[in-house]
């Protein structure tokens, strides 16, 4: 499998995704900078977390606007894997490979913490290794993480299997005390139509070394590895 | 030309930076506050725009880039031709 990294001015996950596919999982991995179009043909395109542009105008709004973006879309369009995390989620709603928007946390603080994921659907090729009953603890580090859309789409989200992650309690339950930014229907990540392009808020890449004390992102890796290979 | 251009969230968004800065204010004493919403102003100054066009332009300016429709709605006012 043939990771692509993409690299913008604020970045700040970019070495935390490039050591996530290159030192744990031993993939090769390009790294592109913004203004590059040539992504160099991956099998997974990852859009790393961080504050792009400083977050000016919006989270992610500039950054959806570069030429290694547009090149993006063109490779979401024809089939190929995306996952943004986090500053990475917020360019895929920006430049309209998922819908909806990512908002201000409702408690208006920056969060840095441990959480826990329910998956909304395991067959996708993001979350095919998660067993079933599993909850993944990873942490989350966001000030804009509180998604929100219209009506229409949140039951398009439902109905169609695109809620991937939710923010649930240690016992696996919705809870509002356990939604961190106050995003409807605690959605911690959504799938694209055709479920190739995923984005989330909490970071997978930290919780994926036994160094780090959780292990449970490497799920979401190992799940598109397996998606490839069948 | 010259424009302004006014930018604020959708009546359905909850604005949690307006709702702070209201109690701030009632904090203040000024109790007659009932609701604030925060929202974003651009001073636009450019060359020349074909007359006629000026409006079309920074529509242009609002969809490309300044403006996310998912949760953002918008004015514009031109100054200057």
């Amino acid at each position: 499998m043939r990771v692509t990294v993409v690299q913008f001015l604020g970045s700040n996950c970019d070495h935390d995704v490039i050591q996530w596919s290159k030192d744990i999982f031993r993939m090769p991995t390009e790294v592109v900078w913004y203004t590059e179009s040539d992504l160099r043909k991956p099998d997974l395109v990852l859009l790393p977390g961080g504050f792009s542009y400083g977050d000016y105008l919006r989270p992610g709004a500039m950054a959806s606007r570069t030429p290694a973006i547009e090149s993006v879309i063109d490779f979401a369009k024809s089939g190929g894997l995306v996952l943004g995390i986090c500053n990475g989620f917020q360019i895929l709603c920006e430049c309209g490979l998922l819908p909806g928007a990512l908002l201000r946390n409702s408690s208006l603080h920056f969060i840095c913490r441990d959480l826990y994921l329910k998956a909304g659907n395991k067959k996708t090729p993001f979350t095919n290794k998660i067993p079933d009953g599993k909850l993944l603890r990873v942490p989350i580090a966001h000030g804009d993480g509180n998604y929100f859309c219209d009506e229409e789409t949140a039951k398009a989200l439902e109905s169609e299997g695109r809620v991937a992650f939710r923010y649930v309690s240690p016992e696996g339950k919705i809870d509002p005390e356990w939604n961190p930014n106050g995003s409807m229907s605690g959605i911690a990540g959504i799938l694209s139509e055709k479920k190739n392009v995923l984005g989330m808020m909490p970071h997978p890449e930290r919780a994926s070394d036994k160094a780090l004390g959780c292990e449970d992102g490497r799920l979401i890796f190992e799940s598109v590895i397996s998606h490839l290979e069948s | 030309m010259k424009a302004r251009i006014y930018v604020f969230l959708k009546p359905k968004v909850l604005d949690p930076q307006g709702k702070a800065i209201e109690k701030a204010l009632s904090t203040l004493g000024f109790e007659e506050v009932k609701s604030v919403r925060a929202g974003k102003f651009f001073e636009v100054e450019t060359g020349d725009v074909p007359p006629g066009k000026e409006e079309e332009t920074l529509r242009e300016y609002c969809r490309k880039l300044l403006v996310n429709a998912v949760i953002e709605d918008y004015r514009i006012e031109v100054i200057e031709k």
